[in-house]
């Protein structure tokens, strides 16, 4: 079936900001499928509020609409553009929810508008709980059993029928928010209180336990006219009871016969033919490990994280497809692209081994719990490819970049057998290792899955990599070559090998090279070889040919990625990555991309001229520099990950383009940045230079308290602090150096004023600054937490013109060719630099967006030799423009039990929304719009907070009173604002009697905490307690006066505004900024 | 120990010896199956081949002797990336190892298979030995592999003794060309007896037990070797009892109608092949074995007409006799391994078969 030629203009719907459950992946999707509706000459409206998203970009779609992604806004939007169609299924959880109100309240109908891609009765009957329930038994498909319930009440009951432990799903969520396993009545009370309060329509399931059981998933495809296909099956390693995007998982399914293979294959088909689906979905199966038992678990009718990583596991665009056939294709008319021969119907067959695992951000919040449950914690994943699974495993783990590089990183040989065995009935992230090592102490294979239920195949691979590490240990020093090829052909790191023979890496590396054992390339072209491929989509193996030819007909970059999203490194990167890579192949570059994360549009097989789908260590990095023998490498666009590989890169010869090395050091490098700025006559917080905690508290006493403390070389801030006394510097310093530091630790004085940012594009003379951001928290919560406005808006002239000065003979002085991004501290008319970072930042794409000035195409031009003049810019700071943008972080605190939510110095924000509009006061509404705070529903508040604060609490306090909220304050706040005049009403501590502030917030009549921690870490464990009931229980939670005082103005705004917000098309702007 | 595989055109790959120790010729082919090396191993089609598997981690789950297509091994040897050291699945009887010795399947894993089928793809389908003689000299055995054939596979496959299967209401003759079992099971399934003849038995004697329908199975090697069959499906289709075909049997039926088959590159191996329903336009994903193919362009319309085509290249997947109750299939409804999609056409066989029944009970 053709094209539907009454489809012209279509909206697309994002995802909006980046959080756990919903990340990178629906960008990937969003941005496959707006490129493949435009090669198809439609129209193209894209509205997500997340602004550092390639979908988002001017050129991916007609229309771009950054605003908040509520029902009334697409309302507005649709109004406004008039659409024909509406294509919800590329959005997540949160883009089909939106199709699913605006189907349901008649608006689409009733302006002509369509959904494609699904319908709403699919989206109902996939699911609504009851609905899919009745499906599954329509088309004869088991599901555990289970019932839909909406009080508690009713839960306990049908507990007590079908006996503990239970699941419990709310229904409407992403990455399983609120869900949990209970094993009594006291924790099914809880998760089911938390479960309906989340679920958008209050139902929660409650089914039995099916955990334990291997956990099976299949992405199917069907088109219009009922074709329908399997993509890739995927097997986790975590049995059911470990969410999936949490489980280690592999593909294609390893442990299953034909016989289950095809059962469930043709189960996910019958389900896909009665959902009726129209484009890509994912089905999820409980398989029993001793019978052919099976239920279905879940199914997903879009794309999702799971089809993003089946996409790049085989090669099979599924966004691509799903949106063609939303378009009325069939699959046997969409032509398979990576092998320009076949068509879309088929399935495709791998000869290799897929692993992914799950980067979960336990290295961020310390506090946390690491047990990991039907609750999605991670904040995104690697994936390698390789043709065995033990290969494919040791890949994955060093791609991590968390400390991890084979199966002995996580050291627990010193518990006793009995302990270990005790501490493995833990399911938490370190569960491979603690495998692992039992097998080492020769634990035996039914022991360990008894415990686990990770299927044997599994332990014994890993068995194999345990005997690998024994065998070296063993012959060390006098390893012989066998050895040696077979620890490569398992894919052991040389400086893992190193480590167990006591010889150098580097040794290792030469008698690798003495004897020919060198990684070779595979491609990755969905058939097995069957078809020659078009696309060149490469994985390393040692052993057998290599397939991968160096080409010699153009220059050639290599573009090094930034490997899994983690807080403090996501998305930005990439948008940063593939731009880079654009610009770079318009000007003529062949173009090389060397990632692992397989959720973004990096590691899409046609942006780059070639992609090597690989872990971003030195050693792998190297053997692809050996092969492709590059021109130059650009370090700069994808974030630490690649700016840590700079010196080794230099080392094999490769020239950095742009920045060089020995500036980005200066930067980092105390000393010699202290010397620039002295140059330059560029003010900074004193501080110093230490290692050791003695250092640091002699430093700390001579600035006084209080002062930052920091590591040099990281991202995101990650372990640095305000320390507020001796014994805080010992405790961060304690943490810090839980891993060898190899650059010193920072200590600076700390100073409070107003936080200001620059992204700017130098080319070695001139400086071209798009615009000043400004922080609306004040110094001390990290750039990346705080709300941030461009332009700058309550410094003064001089303050702006001093950055832009002090920025250009700041990027001057470093030799900065590319981007470079300052952090700077106004405190009056004062001006201080915090950092400055030679390479592309966060902020990079909101920048870009909101000045219309596309940083990343000039800074890969200026690498290139361009001039900023020749570029058509007028060097310096541009003028501001007469709309207000604001950037806005999103937190997944609801997400990671335990984790402290007050905003500090270490960045906690999985992502971020833009809100963008001509006056301030609009686009801060906006901005808290699109991160989810919705307020006021029931006009009541809670304030505590420290002494220090007190005096603002009174002004904000006022001002809600004004708005007409109900003011509750723990003790001394009450106090404080009674006495000012403000109605406020005491209520007790938790220790004390009830009614305490717990009752009121789990009372669910509340709408905002604020409750500031006291200076450096709050110790006590009410303010901890208070802040996580509040986030777990959905109250919106303000740790900053700042951001209260944000809030509050723009409450303000939208009672004098109403609901109509005003629309601004982000691709004029981009037009514009050309 | 080392084993060698040795190519028509020269190539050597060096490997470890798995399996029974002897030394083989044979046309060397790929199945792209990521699941289902049993069904593979035991598939008679496979008679006079050595099969490649793409998929490098074969042997994960063991062997399940319940699952096989036959009785034993019909294929010459067995070439692998990685055999399983350890088994694991809730069926399984022995390691696949333990199969390859109890079976004396000679084989070679630990080469790099995707160069290998490469290679076949570029080149085309070659011939090559299995051997873990160490000291082989190149040149002497390249005109052996040059010179072999597969030669009459379908006699040394197919039953010796007719025998008959189930009890059911429809009587169906299956002509064994090197069924596969599951094939038999298809139809005892759906209420039928299965009487199970020889490739060899005349037609005349087949018709003669008044069978309600007749399927005419699948096979391994060239389909124009069988000479005298042909002659005997001639006759079948003469008579007008209802017809079903499957791989070899499909490309018998064209060549005794009239049309023709040729070999092709490299053919289809595995269980990810697209097929569409010409009459619906519905497109299926099907298990597929086979390296002979009807041509299309020679199918006289008054005849036979193309009823499924392959979506990848084209070729013909299935054809329907004009004013027959005839329908023949190059792919495997039965799939055993691969996907279940097409089963339907046994129940559409079914149909037939009871359409006539009934017509003539009528009558």
């Amino acid at each position: 079936m053709p094209r539907n030629p009454e489809i012209k203009k279509v909206l697309v719907i994002g995802s909006g900001p980046i959080v756990i459950g919903q990340a990178a992946e629906f960008d990937y999707a969003g941005t496959q499928a707006c490129r493949s509706l435009k090669e198809e000459g439609m129209e193209v409206v894209l509205v997500n509020s997340n602004p550092a998203t390639i979908m988002t970009d001017g050129d991916i779609a007609d229309r771009v609409y950054i605003e908040p992604l509520t029902v009334k806004v697409l309302e507005q939007i649709i109004e406004k553009e008039k659409p024909d169609s509406v294509l919800p299924t590329l959005g997540g959880q949160a883009g089909l929810n939106l199709g699913m109100e605006l189907e349901e309240s008649g608006f689409l109908a009733a302006h002509n508008v369509r959904l494609i891609g699904t319908t709403a009765q699919t989206i109902k009957k996939a699911e609504d709980r009851l609905e899919f329930k009745k499906t599954m038994e329509k088309c004869g498909e088991p599901c555990a059993p289970s019932l839909v319930v909406e009080n508690i009440q009713d839960g306990v009951d049908f507990a007590a029928k079908i006996g503990y432990p239970v699941v419990l799903r709310p229904a409407y969520t992403l990455g399983g928010s609120g869900g949990g396993i209970a094993h009594n009545q006291v924790q099914l009370e809880e998760i089911l209180e938390n479960g309906l309060r989340l679920s958008r329509v209050g139902q929660v399931l409650v089914e039995r336990c099916i955990a334990g059981w291997k956990e099976i998933e299949y992405e199917a495809m069907r088109d219009s006219a009922g074709n329908c296909i399997t993509i890739c099956s995927m097997e986790n390693i975590d049995p059911v009871g470990v969410h999936t995007g949490d489980s280690i998982v592999v593909a294609p399914s390893q442990t299953l016969g034909d016989k289950e293979y095809q059962m469930l294959r043709s189960a996910a088909l019958n389900i896909v033919n009665e959902l009726e689906i129209t484009g890509g979905c994912n089905v999820q199966f409980a398989l029993h490990p001793d019978s052919f038992e099976y239920c279905v678990i879940e199914v997903n009718p879009r794309v999702s994280r799971s089809s993003a990583l089946a996409s790049k596991a085989t090669g099979y665009p599924i966004a691509k497809v799903a949106s063609k056939i939303a378009l009325g294709y069939t699959l046997d008319e969409i032509k398979n692209a990576i092998t320009g021969k076949t068509y879309a119907s088929f399935e495709p067959a791998i000869d290799y081994c897929v692993v992914k695992i799950p980067r979960l951000p336990f290295d961020k919040f310390l506090t946390a719990k690491r047990t990991l449950t039907t609750q999605m914690k991670a904040t995104g994943e690697v994936m390698s490819i390789c043709n065995s699974f033990e290969g494919a495993l040791m890949k994955a783990l060093r791609s991590l970049e968390q400390h991890v590089d084979c199966l002995r990183s996580y050291d627990f040989s010193a518990l006793s057998k009995e302990d270990l065995l005790e501490r493995m009935k833990k399911v938490d992230d370190q569960r491979i290792f603690l495998i692992a090592e039992a097998v080492r102490k020769g634990i035996d294979y039914d022991t360990i899955y008894d415990i686990t239920m990770v299927d044997k195949w599994f332990i014994d691979k890993i068995a194999i990599l345990t005997e690998m590490e024994e065998k070296l240990e063993q012959e060390g020093a006098a390893l012989s070559v066998e050895t040696l090829r077979e620890a490569k052909r398992l894919e052991f790191p040389d400086n893992v090998i190193g480590r167990l023979t006591g010889l150098s890496g580097q040794a290792v590396k030469q008698m690798r090279d003495a004897n020919g054992i060198t990684a070779s390339y595979k491609m990755v072209d969905t058939c097995a070889a069957e078809f020659e491929a078009q696309t060149p989509y490469y994985y390393s193996v040692y052993g057998g040919e290599n397939e991968a030819v160096e080409t010699k007909d153009r220059k050639k970059v290599l573009v090094l990625g930034s490997g899994p999203i983690r807080i403090g490194q996501g998305i930005e990167f990439d948008y940063c990555s593939v731009h880079a890579t654009w610009a770079f192949s318009r000007a003529g570059y062949e173009t090389i991309i060397v990632n692992n994360n397989p959720e973004t549009v990096s590691t899409d097989f046609d942006i780059a001229d070639k992609l090597y789908f690989e872990p971003l260590t030195p050693e792998d990095v190297e053997n692809i520099v050996r092969l492709e023998k590059p021109d130059g490498a650009v370090v700069q666009f994808g974030g630490q990950t690649a700016i840590k590989l700079t010196e080794d890169l230099m080392k094999m010869g490769v020239p950095i383009l742009g920045t060089k090395a020995e500036d980005v050091d200066a930067a980092e490098d105390r000393e010699l940045f202290d010397r620039i700025l002295q140059e330059t006559e560029i003010p900074r917080a004193a501080g110093g230079t230490v290692f050791t905690a003695e250092e640091a508290r002699e430093v700390a006493n001579r600035l006084g308290y209080p002062v930052l403390v920091r590591p040099s070389y990281v991202l995101g801030g990650q372990g640095m602090q305000i320390a507020i006394s001796d014994a805080e510097i010992e405790e961060f310093m304690a943490v810090i150096n839980r891993y060898s530091q190899e650059h010193p630790i920072l200590v600076d004085k700390y100073l409070q004023g107003k936080e200001l940012e620059v992204d700017a594009v130098c080319d070695g003379t001139d400086i071209l600054i798009p615009g000043i951001m400004e922080h609306i928290e004040r110094t001390g919560v990290h750039s990346g937490d705080s709300i941030s406005v461009y332009p700058a808006f309550t410094v003064s002239e001089k303050v702006k013109e001093t950055i832009a000065e002090y920025s250009r003979r700041l990027a001057k002085a470093l030799h900065v060719i590319g981007l470079i991004n300052i952090q700077f501290i106004a405190v009056g008319d004062e001006v201080y630099v915090i950092e400055v970072n030679p390479r592309s930042s966060r902020t990079v794409p909101y920048i870009s967006k909101v000045t219309g000035i596309p940083i990343v195409d000039l800074a890969t031009e200026v690498i290139l030799g361009k001039r900023i003049r020749d570029l058509g810019y007028e060097p310096g700071l541009q003028k501001a423009a007469d709309y207000v943008a604001i950037k806005m972080p999103v937190f997944s605190f609801e997400k990671i039990r335990g984790a402290e939510i007050s905003l500090g110095p270490e960045m906690k924000s999985t992502g971020e929304c833009l809100g963008i509009a001509q006056t301030f006061d609009e686009a801060l509404y906006k901005a808290f719009l699109g991160a989810g705070v919705d307020l006021p529903k029931y006009k009541q508040m809670i304030i505590t907070v420290k002494d220090a604060d007190k005096g603002e609490a009174i002004e904000i306090g006022r001002r809600f009173e004004k708005l007409g909220y109900i003011i509750y304050a723990t003790r001394s706040t009450a106090a404080a604002l009674n006495e000012a005049g403000v109605k406020a009403r005491k209520v007790n501590k938790i220790s004390q009697e009830s009614p305490t502030v717990m009752d009121l917030i789990l009372g669910h009549k509340i709408d905002l905490v604020i409750d500031t921690p006291t200076q450096g870490r709050d110790k006590s464990r009410d303010g901890f307690l208070i802040r996580r009931n509040a986030i777990e229980t959905g109250v919106n939670c303000i740790t900053a006066m700042d951001t209260a005082r944000a809030l509050v103005t723009s409450l303000e705004n939208k009672e004098r505004q109403g609901n109509k917000l005003t629309l601004v098309d982000i691709a004029t702007i981009a037009r514009r900024g050309k | 120990m080392k084993a060698f595989l040795i190519l028509e055109d020269g190539t050597v790959f060096e490997g470890t010896h798995i399996g029974a120790e002897k030394e083989i010729i044979s046309e060397i082919v790929f199945n792209t199956s990521m699941a289902g090396y049993l069904e593979v191993l035991t598939d008679p089609s496979y008679a006079g081949q050595a099969v490649c598997m793409t998929y490098p981690l074969i042997g994960n789950y063991g062997v399940c002797l319940q699952d096989m297509e036959s009785s034993h091994p019909c294929l010459d040897g067995f070439i692998v990336r990685e055999l399983s050291r350890m088994p694991s699945n809730f069926r399984s009887d022995m390691s696949i190892q333990e199969f390859l010795d109890k079976y004396e399947v000679p084989g070679i894993a630990g080469i790099d298979t995707r160069a290998l089928v490469k290679l076949l793809r570029e080149k085309g389908t070659m011939n090559g030995m299995i051997t873990t003689r160490e000291d082989f000299v190149v040149e002497e055995i390249l005109p052996k592999l040059r010179a072999y054939t597969p030669g009459k596979v379908v006699e040394k496959v197919c039953t010796r003794e007719k025998y008959t299967v189930g009890e059911g209401r429809r009587k169906v003759a299956l002509v064994d060309f090197g069924t596969k079992s599951n094939i038999i099971s298809c139809l005892v399934n759906r209420d039928c007896t299965v009487t199970v003849y020889p490739a060899p038995t005349a037609a005349a004697e087949i018709l003669a037990d008044g069978p309600d329908g007749i399927m005419l199975s699948n096979g391994p090697g060239d389909p124009k070797e069988c000479v005298s069959v042909i002659e005997e499906v001639k006759k079948l289709y003469q008579s007008d009892v209802p017809i079903f075909a499957i791989c070899l049997g499909h490309q018998l039926m064209a060549l005794a109608t009239g049309a023709d088959t040729f070999k092709m590159k490299y053919g289809h191996r595995g269980g990810n092949h697209p097929v569409k329903d010409l009459a619906t336009g519905q497109v299926y994903i099907s298990s597929q074995n086979h390296g002979y193919v009807v041509d299309m362009e020679k199918l006289d319309e008054t005849v036979a007409k193309p009823a499924f085509v392959n979506v990848n290249d084209g070729t013909c997947e299935g054809v329907s006799y004009t004013g027959k109750n005839i329908f023949t299939v190059q792919f495997h409804p039965e799939a055993c391994s691969g996907p279940l999609d097409s089963g339907f056409l046994f129940d559409r066989f079914m149909e037939m078969i009871d359409e006539k029944k009934g017509g003539m009970e009528h009558a």
